[in-house]
């Protein structure tokens, strides 16, 4: 398993298409960055014009609000990066007519769609990595450190600085989750087509409609949108909701509604487990004839 | 000679279409086994089934005594193959494909050995660049190259000369002459081209629309005594009357328009031509093709079938 990783992993990250996603990311967020850097204060005034108008201690245009406002453009669009590997996995392989040669050798189906997902996975976190890099650490080297500020609807939330830095790391891993479901879901059907283009698009479609399910409030969907995965993905926003006393005084690492928090998790992974068991039920019995 | 593969029965189905049905064949030690078909025989099923590719839908695969189903792991270990086109990663070197592919047949060569076995194929110069700038006969060679890396006991070739030149067949020729003779391998090669198996092959199976039609000895198939001799004659009915009181008259297997089909052995042609002459015939063509070829023909061009050698 270990060698088949080993392999995987150099297949993945000697293909240039595998870096177009890192690029991406730099770019998309380097634009945020230097338009925040440049044309912050407009950005600001547009978003406190719903408030009215009150005093908040402390500069709002830091780091951590910089990467939450990042965070929110970002994580809409990358599992359209996610995707362009994952749907890439067995469907690229068939393309290419190496799929055959692999199955020929002596090793288990499983064992080797198996690594071949851990594999994709990897590239995922390593790209959440880098765009924690680069929205994290480089808005705090580039705009420092303060309380964060939230905007959600009518609401304004001040996170203290010092409560902030572990809500992100959790953010990350709880994202984590979410776009490997996305890598899970684009990985399995993978499995049906005989080139990439095929499972990218699909998974696209499939995010874009669940979203418009959830996002429409129609009754009818009301019922199926807890079990779908895209009424979960953006639940990393709940480590930002917190608690607060009789004073309205945010209370330190509190969460609000973390079960909220943890069902999600649940469902993201049975998804993950999901996508990944039945693919390896169907890639056992499969015949391949590409 | 042990068999090393042992085919009972096999039948692959998909959906209506009967891809391969029913064939038995037994490869034995040290075999160049000719796997001959047309396009769409069912070759490539049959070697994608000894491979694992697919699932037969009936039958059972025994290799080197095993059952396939049943140790696939430990039998895959002993095989080389090179299933139709040698697709390999293109962005990746010569050295690395060769290098990926030791590993995943369970070997791990240093990097002289990986040369080495560049060094064979003649690919050593061309190692650390991609697969990508290859020619298809550079990309055939890598492809056998992965094929051997682990030294294998049987080696799979599917079609291994398609899309190369002249000189890319006769390499590929000589690479399986050199492979069953120095290094005692067991060859299982399939082509639709019959003199490419003639060449190489000591025993062979024809297949046709997924049945086996013929099986047997090379040299047994390939009897000098069972050419074809198709002989065109300006005068053909004064010369057909004359023949019934000949001995050649019965050894005419056809008799159309201005052709005559003898079966005759190699000696027999010249005594027939100077027959031919004598009894006044004007010859315009005297043609030997082997029986073999002929019904091989036949299975490719259906119309003109010749029941020759079947009969």
């Amino acid at each position: 398993m270990w060698t088949l990783l080993q392999i995987e992993l150099f297949k993945i990250f000697k293909r240039p298409r595998t870096y177009i996603a890192f690029v991406a990311i730099a770019a998309i967020v380097s634009l945020i960055q230097l338009a925040l850097y440049l044309d912050g204060d407009t950005y600001m005034d547009f978003l406190m014009q719903s408030l009215g108008s009150f005093e908040v201690n402390g500069p709002i245009m830091n780091g951590y609000f910089v990467c939450y406002t990042i965070l929110q453009t970002l994580l809409v669009h990358v599992p359209l990066l996610i995707a362009l590997i994952g749907g890439d996995m067995i469907a690229g392989e068939a393309n290419m007519g190496t799929l055959r040669l692999l199955i020929s050798k002596p090793i288990s189906r499983s064992t080797l769609l198996l690594s071949k997902f851990i594999a994709t996975t990897i590239y995922t976190l390593l790209l959440l990595v880098w765009m924690s890099i680069l929205s994290l650490g480089l808005s705090i080297a580039i705009f420092g450190t303060s309380d964060l500020a939230i905007f959600q609807s009518e609401l304004f939330i001040q996170i203290p600085k010092s409560d902030v830095f572990w809500r992100y790391l959790a953010a990350f891993c709880f994202a984590a989750l979410a776009m490997t479901t996305v890598a899970a879901l684009s990985f399995f059907l993978s499995l049906f087509a005989e080139n990439s283009i095929g499972p990218i698009v699909a998974t696209m479609s499939i995010i874009i409609v669940f979203t418009i399910l959830t996002t429409l409030g129609l009754p009818l969907f009301e019922r199926i949108n807890p079990y779908l995965f895209t009424s979960h993905m953006l639940g990393w926003k709940g480590f930002f909701n917190v608690q607060v006393d009789a004073e309205n005084n945010v209370i330190q690492g509190s969460i609000d509604g973390v079960s909220s928090i943890f069902r999600s998790a649940i469902i993201l992974f049975a998804h993950i487990m999901f996508f990944v068991g039945g693919g390896i039920l169907i890639f056992r019995k499969k015949d391949v004839l590409s | 000679m042990a068999a090393i593969i042992k085919v009972d029965h096999l039948s692959k189905f998909f959906k209506d279409i009967r891809a391969v049905e029913d064939i038995s064949f037994t490869v034995e030690e040290g075999d160049i086994y000719g796997f001959l078909g047309q396009n769409g025989a069912g070759k490539s099923t049959t070697i994608r089934m000894l491979l694992t590719l697919i699932e037969p839908t009936k039958g059972s695969i025994e290799i080197f005594g095993k059952n396939l189903k049943t140790n696939r792991k430990e039998i895959l270990r002993l095989i080389g193959a090179v299933i139709e086109r040698p697709d390999l990663y293109k962005y990746l070197t010569a050295y690395e494909n060769l290098s990926i592919f030791s590993r995943m047949s369970g070997v791990r060569l240093s990097r002289k050995q990986l040369m080495d076995q560049l060094e064979s194929v003649g690919l050593a110069a061309r190692a650390l660049h991609k697969v990508k700038t290859y020619s298809q006969g550079m990309k055939q060679r890598l492809g056998v190259a992965v094929a051997l890396v682990h030294n294998p006991q049987l080696i799979i070739l599917d079609e291994p000369t398609n899309g190369l030149d002249p000189q890319g067949i006769a390499d590929v020729r000589n690479l399986i002459l050199h492979l069953s003779r120095h290094q005692k391998k067991t060859i299982f090669v399939s082509s639709h081209l019959l003199n490419e198996i003639e060449m190489v092959a000591n025993r062979m199976l024809i297949l046709d629309k997924g049945k086996k039609m013929v099986e047997g000895n090379v040299r047994e198939l390939f009897d000098p005594n069972r050419i074809l001799v198709k002989v065109e004659i300006d005068n053909p009915e004064a010369i057909r009357e004359k023949i019934k009181t000949t001995r050649w008259k019965d050894l005419i297997r056809e008799s159309t328009n201005r052709h005559l089909l003898f079966q005759l052995n190699r000696q027999q042609i010249p005594e027939l031509t100077r027959d031919l002459i004598t009894m006044g015939a004007s010859i315009l063509a005297v043609q030997p093709r082997h029986s073999l070829e002929e019904y091989f023909l036949s299975l490719t061009t259906p119309n003109q079938h010749v029941d020759a050698f079947t009969n």
